[in-house]
């Protein structure tokens, strides 16, 4: 076992990690950084359509694009780098927190470090997890996994689609599988409404007359070896009409039902996960609930947009090399949830700074009002156009807006 | 000898899907002849599992009753375990069957304890058993589906459908599912296997409420009902369902299932959450009339050994089914001597799982393949994908079944092309080729680019 002692350990070189660990060194941490691919970039690597990077850039870049300007200079920054090396394990030692990986190159490698930062990203959601009935045959995958099958490994999952979610994931694959010679039979989406982009629906299905099935959900796959067909029902008061149940003769079913972020190795160290997120209760600081361990990007909470996930991977290493260097830390105010709020990153604000608050939406409305208050106080509110689920919304916070609360009281975000 | 197996890989038939449970020999009439064999197999797993060193353990099974009444039922069962010869059962009150069980509902009145019930891996068990009798002389010949059977100058010819022959002096008939088809093929007794369907649903390790015994509720009429199973991995399975008809290929799942799989099990342990359903099987029971195993030599045709009916508890019973195959051979005529260099040991797979990261040095010193995770949920190193391989278990199910690759909470959306990968580079067979359980499941169907 090879034992390295190190001021911060980042897990993970997807766009948070990558983000993150540069800014660390740029303050001048000593940094390793450990990703279980062979090729740093994460889930970018395999979004080879464009539309990244217009915010932090300017400019309209693929995923591989947006991910080799920081590849580039992570690889001259002087991180201690890991590739195809697996953390197993964060736990503790006598320095602050121990983390262990497994490479073929360099077999088991023990991290004492001074900070941690998870940026593991998410997995996604299976037909395990939506609990589609009928046969086990081969062609029911899930997006992700075409994405790479087709993007990486230059395969065609099948030849005749089903995608279930409508989710801007599942509207670029049907493109995507379109151009590379399947034919998509259809979309089909439980909510009455689409949660992927209206850009997405327009340039991605109705520009190939891909059928979409709002309001409608799988009810069973069917097949024995491989899929043969989906049976496709319309929901009413959330039960399938299995009087109005239809066939669509398939070979492949994908589904693009939702991403969870993947905190198995946060939650075996100790870290108290958020419900509403599925990801680690975080600080201002970006600092979870188990010392010296801090969250950004997919891990923390799914984002739509890999701006927003370089700008908190940012703001994540500058706490972390803030608490690294002993900076005296702020008293917090703890953030809520309030009406209509989903969940929200983070869990408490930093009086004296800046903060950016991230949230989902539980409703679809138009000409939203996003309300901040304190103790039934309000204390900010902004007009929004328009909320859905599946569309983050982000809040900037000047410093010194809510220096007036008071210790104990909690400031609740909610929609009206 | 010369076993014959129509799917690609041993144990993809019953054995594969099933609740796993080392039974302990209190649900069956003493008149029964799976009774017997069920209390008999039991007994043989601990020298088994030495020798072949599949997961399994004898955490014992509870029966929970909820009422004056089904304690009655309760005591029906331990006198039928105790006339059966079940190890140690015992009828417990409340409170010692909720410090056996802390996961049960307050609501038991009282139960039956035994302590030599047990869970197992069935395919881990099937594939050691496989090895070990490959390793001592016995040709296995899987993708090879019997089709047609004449007896010839005192032997059994048997044609695949692929066209090959097989020659033997003795055939025992142990196809499960289709023993009936495989009888009527050699002109012996008639008879037919209804398939009796049991749905199971799998909950993620680290769920709330995980059991640390195998959970019966007081049995119904024709099922064991449904039970919470701890698994030796540390998942939860909740199941089975007993659904007669249906043909004999189908394993699907179904909603209203899932939801009485839960009203009963969530009313047995009320911590369970449908949140926490990470995927869900079928398997099919092969039932005969009367309900019990038909093993016997044929009466109608000659040297021919029928193991049919083999339903639950098929598994553990299996080990006491092959003892009493062997006498019949025997009365039967057929000479059968002991090896002298009989070896019923295979050698022990390592797991990086397993090993502490400092113990793995040693094992990534041998080969650093072990250090080379490929399946993120369940922590499955290449080298253990590679073994799988090369013992032949080519295709992903076969993998998964050998290694638990593929089998944790994101069902292979991570590792699938991984393992491909892996299969490519070790046996040479190009991407869409390979399959999830033989052929007809291929996994891509083409390359880009590819012309029609
Ligand atoms: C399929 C998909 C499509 C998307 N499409 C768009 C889009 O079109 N436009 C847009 O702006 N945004 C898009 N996004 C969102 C955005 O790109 C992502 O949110 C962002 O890239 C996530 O970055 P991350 O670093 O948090 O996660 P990831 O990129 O997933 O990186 C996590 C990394 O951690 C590694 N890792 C995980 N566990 C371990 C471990 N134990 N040890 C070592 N390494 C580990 C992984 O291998 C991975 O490389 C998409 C996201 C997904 C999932
Ligand atoms: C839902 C469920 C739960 C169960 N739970 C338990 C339990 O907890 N404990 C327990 O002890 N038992 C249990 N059982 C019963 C147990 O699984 C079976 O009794 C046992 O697996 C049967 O093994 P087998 O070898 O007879 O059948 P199989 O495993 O089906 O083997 C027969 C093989 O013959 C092959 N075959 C068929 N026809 C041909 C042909 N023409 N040519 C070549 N090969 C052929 C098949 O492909 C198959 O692989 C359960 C069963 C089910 C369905």
């Amino acid at each position: 076992m090879i034992r390295r002692t190190i001021d911060a350990v980042v897990v993970g070189g997807g766009s948070a990690g990558l983000a993150a660990a540069l800014r660390l060194r740029e303050a001048g941490a000593t940094v390793a950084m450990v990703e279980r691919e062979p090729f740093l970039g994460g889930i970018l690597l395999q979004c080879i359509h464009s539309g990244f990077g217009l915010q932090e850039f300017g400019e309209d870049l693929t995923g591989p694009e947006y991910a080799e300007r920081f590849i580039r200079p992570a690889l001259n920054a002087g991180i201690e780098m890991y590739l195809d090396a697996t953390v197993t394990e964060i736990g503790e030692d006598a320095t602050g927190r121990s983390v262990t990986a497994l490479s073929r190159a360099v077999g088991v490698v023990r991290f004492s470090a001074r900070a941690v930062v998870l940026a593991m990203g998410c997995r996604e959601r299976n037909r395990g997890n939506v609990a589609i009935a009928g046969t086990r045959p081969a062609g029911v995958l899930t997006a992700g996994l075409a994405q790479r099958l087709v993007n990486i490994e230059g395969c065609v999952p099948g030849k005749n689609v089903v995608i279930v979610g409508s989710g801007d994931i599942g509207l670029i694959l049907a493109r995507r599988l379109t151009l590379v010679g399947c034919t998509v039979r259809a979309v089909v989406e439980i909510q009455s409404y689409p949660s992927g982009s209206v850009r997405n629906i327009a340039q991605c299905l109705n520009d190939y007359s891909i059928p979409l099935h709002l309001g409608h959900v799988v009810t069973r796959i069917e097949g024995r070896d491989r899929v043969e067909a989906v049976r496709v029902a319309p929901l009413q008061d959330g039960r399938p009409l299995t009087g109005r149940e239809f066939r669509i003769p398939c070979d492949t079913v994908l589904l693009s039902v939702g991403l969870i972020p993947e905190n198995e190795l946060s939650r075996a160290a100790g870290v108290p996960i958020n419900e509403g997120t599925a990801g680690p209760w975080v600080d201002a600081d970006m600092m979870t609930g188990a010392r010296g361990i801090f969250a950004c990007g997919n891990v923390l909470h799914v984002h739509d947009l890999v701006d927003f996930v370089t700008e908190e991977a940012r703001r994540c290493a500058d706490r972390a090399a803030a608490y690294l260097k002993g900076d005296p830390r702020e008293e917090m105010i703890p953030v809520k949830a309030g009406a209509n709020v989903r969940s929200i990153v983070p869990n408490a604000c930093a009086p004296g700074r800046r903060n950016v608050l991230y949230l989902r939406s539980l409703v679809v409305k138009n000409d939203a009002l996003l309300e901040l208050s304190a103790g039934g106080e309000k204390l900010r509110t902004k007009r929004l156009a328009h909320v859905q689920p599946s569309e983050m919304i982000r809040f900037g916070l000047e410093a010194g807006a809510i220096q007036n609360i008071n210790s104990g009281t909690a400031l609740e975000v909610a929609l009206r | 000898m010369a076993l014959l197996e129509r799917c690609v890989d041993v144990s993809f038939g019953v054995s594969k899907a099933n609740s796993g449970i080392i039974h302990a020999g209190f649900h069956h009439s003493p008149s029964s002849l799976k009774a017997r064999l069920e209390i008999e197999g039991n007994r043989a797993f601990d020298g088994l599992q030495a020798e072949l060193g599949f997961p399994f353990r004898r955490v014992g099974i509870v029966v929970a009753a909820f009422s004056v009444e089904e304690m009655k039922t309760v005591d029906h069962l331990y006198e039928q375990g105790v006339e059966n010869g079940a190890r140690d059962v015992e009828i417990v009150g409340r409170d010692r069957l909720l410090a056996l069980e802390p996961a049960l509902s307050r609501d038991v009145v009282g139960g039956l304890f035994a302590p030599s019930g047990g869970i197992i891996e069935p395919y881990r068990f099937v594939f050691a058993l496989a090895e070990s009798a490959a390793a001592n002389g016995v040709f296995l010949f899987t993708g090879w589906e019997a089709v047609r059977a004449h007896r010839q100058n005192d032997a059994w010819h048997i044609t695949s459908a692929a066209g090959e022959d097989c020659a033997a002096r003795w055939v025992v008939n142990a196809a499960g599912l289709r023993a009936d088809a495989v009888s009527a093929m050699f002109g012996a007794e008639r008879f037919t296997i209804v398939p009796r369907k049991g749905e199971e649903f799998i909950l993620d390790k680290g769920s709330a409420g995980p059991p640390s015994r195998v959970i019966f509720p007081v049995p119904a009429r024709t099922s064991k009902g449904v039970l919470v199973i701890p698994t030796v991995e540390g998942t939860v399975m909740l199941g089975p369902t007993a659904d007669e008809g249906g043909d004999k290929d189908d394993t699907t799942t179904t909603p209203e299932n899932l939801e009485r799989v839960f009203r009963f099990a969530s009313q047995m342990v009320p911590r369970i959450s449908k949140r926490d359903i990470i995927t869900s099987f079928a398997g099919l029971r092969p039932t005969l009339p009367g309900d019990d195993f038909m093993i016997e030599l044929s009466r109608a045709a000659p040297c021919l050994v029928q193991v049919a009916g083999i339903q639950s508890p098929g598994l553990t019973a299996s080990p006491a089914i092959a003892e009493r195959v062997k006498a019949l051979l025997m009365s039967g005529g057929l000479e059968l001597v002991e090896k002298a260099d009989w070896q019923p040991g295979i050698p022990r797979m390592h797991r990086t799982r397993d090993h502490a990261p400092w113990e793995l040095d040693q094992l990534v010193a041998r080969d650093p393949a072990y250090a080379h995770l490929v399946c993120r949920c369940e922590g499955v190193s290449e080298a253990e994908v590679v073994e799988a391989i090369r013992k032949g278990h080519t295709t992903l199910d076969g993998i998964k079944y050998y290694t638990r690759a593929g089998m944790g909470r994101c069902q292979g959306g991570f590792c699938t092309y991984r393992i491909m990968r892996l299969v490519a580079r070790e046996t040479g067979m190009p991407l869409e080729r390979i399959t999830k359980h033989g052929p007809g499941s291929e996994l891509v169907l083409g390359h880009i680019g590819d012309r029609p």
